[in-house]
């Protein structure tokens, strides 16, 4: 089991984990994004994506388990990391004139932070509901829980649509950096691929950031109707 | 030319350091920042002053001796190229030009502008080497080697360990020295009875020597006089997750 502990406390074997723990988180968000958009295609739609996700049953547990483990794993390196590489250099440098880095790759821990605190409330907010109770407990015509509802009262009020939006923006830098990152930190650099991996991050971050934002900003403009004739 | 230094001065190892600042006059453009500086010196011991600390030695770019981080860059401006190669036609006239020493916790100050880069050498002692008997000379091509490979080992191999990479690198890494040493090694035959021992006996010393981990920011090649590739990381990456995973 010596390649185990290799893996969780070498620098190496920490950059490993971060990789793999991200190009997941990366999937899950893009997936995301992707069951959020059928917002537009009206309640029904959303409603029964919504129901299916549901009553996977235990697979849902699997899933949600999965994914907090691979949570866990991913924010517990990047802190572990963090002590490492602050620690080496206790002295910092009274002028420093980065070359080539980007701003998104130098605050990978500050968007981080911030955007672990966004999932946190975005969890209570819509998983939960224990931010706005009254619109979680909402049923559609079919019996089932209202997410369109839920997701189209939400964003009417201009704070909580402008917060999601805000929040997108260090998840963008995250991803940015991250989502090409990862193809390094797992041994994939070749002078082949490398500009296609190079654009993954920014071309990926970029449509997550446009496809999540029209939702609270499409809402906020009225274009996503509710109630809805019928229902 | 003249211009304004603000070099880090600092007794030893244990004293605090701080910045001193100097008027140099009489610069000229064909000078390099080496010059300037013995220039500078001989001023101050002229007046009685102590010289600034700085090391050099073959001062044309390839022993890695000289270090500096000149405004915020290892090495100063420009590409490929060491702090010795560093011409003073790249600063202008009333430039004020800060000088520090690389700093990390993997290189303590010894004194001024002096670092103790021997972790680099504890590095190299854990396995940045191969293990022959000796014997009579081999035949020449006795081992073939592919034009492709032998030329990315010698890329990995242009390392001249100065430590620029961990200067750079926000994280003080010495990602990028590793990996050249690691890479050098690995991609030719007479690497391959140690490969794994050495790859995991390198990282593990890296490690203990206090240096940071690799962010990607990819800043270490930049400022790197030999302009190795960060591709290397990448291998070493490939290289130690293997090993480590086939490790009995």
């Amino acid at each position: 089991m010596v390649w185990l502990r290799r893996t969780f406390d070498s620098t190496v074997g920490m950059k490993w984990l971060m990789g793999i723990t991200g190009l997941f988180l990366t999937l899950f968000v893009f997936v995301h994004m992707l069951g959020n958009l059928q917002v537009y295609l009206g309640p029904d739609a959303l409603n029964t994506y919504a129901e299916t996700l549901q009553h996977l049953g235990e697979l849902l547990w699997v899933a949600r388990v999965g994914l907090f483990t691979i949570f866990v794993v991913h924010i517990v390196s990047a802190i572990r990391l963090s002590q490492l590489n602050r620690s080496a250099r206790p002295q910092g440098y009274a002028v420093i004139t980065p070359q080539v880095s980007r701003y998104a790759s130098r605050t990978m821990l500050m968007g981080g932070l911030i955007v672990l605190g966004f999932v946190v409330y975005h969890l209570m907010h819509f998983t939960l509901g224990l931010v706005s109770p009254e619109q979680f407990h909402l049923q559609d015509a079919k019996g089932r829980h209202d997410v369109y509802a839920m997701v189209v009262i939400g964003f009417r009020q201009p704070l909580i649509a402008f917060s999601y939006i805000l929040a997108m923006v260090p998840l963008m830098l995250h991803l940015q950096h991250g989502a090409s990152s990862f193809f390094q930190s797992l041994g994939l650099n070749y002078p082949k691929y490398n500009n296609l991996f190079r654009a993954v991050g920014p071309v990926l971050s970029a449509i997550i950031f446009i496809g999540n934002c029209s939702i609270p900003l499409a809402i906020l403009a009225g274009l996503v109707p509710y109630p809805v004739a019928g229902h | 030319m003249r211009v304004t230094l603000k070099i880090w001065r600092q007794k030893n190892a244990a004293a605090t350091g701080g910045f001193a600042t100097y008027t140099k006059d009489n610069v000229v453009a064909e000078m390099s920042f080496l010059e300037m500086l013995d220039a500078l010196n001989r001023e101050l011991v002229e007046k009685g002053e102590e010289p600034v600390a700085f090391e050099s030695d073959c001062r044309e770019g390839i022993c890695g001796t000289c270090s500096l981080v000149v405004s915020g860059i290892p090495h100063g401006p420009g590409k490929g190229a060491a702090t010795c190669q560093l011409y003073m036609r790249r600063f202008k006239d009333g430039d004020t030009i800060t000088v520090e020493p690389f700093r990390a916790r993997g290189f303590p100050i010894l004194r001024d502008l002096i670092v103790d880069r021997s972790a680099f050498d504890r590095i190299i002692q854990a396995g940045g080497f191969i293990s022959v008997n000796t014997g009579g000379t081999p035949d020449a091509n006795a081992l073939p080697i592919a034009k492709e490979q032998q030329e990315l080992a010698m890329d990995a191999a242009a390392c001249i360990g100065c430590g620029a990479c961990v200067a750079a690198c926000k994280n003080a890494s010495a990602m990028l020295f590793v990996a050249a040493k690691v890479s050098h090694l690995s991609l030719l035959p007479q690497g391959q009875p140690e490969r794994q021992q050495r790859v995991l006996n390198m990282v593990a010393q890296m490690d203990k020597e206090g240096f940071g981990a690799c962010t990607n920011t990819f800043e270490c090649e930049a400022a790197c006089p030999k302009e190795i590739s960060v591709r290397f990381i990448a291998r070493l990456n490939r290289e130690y997750m293997r090993a480590s995973w086939g490790d009995k």
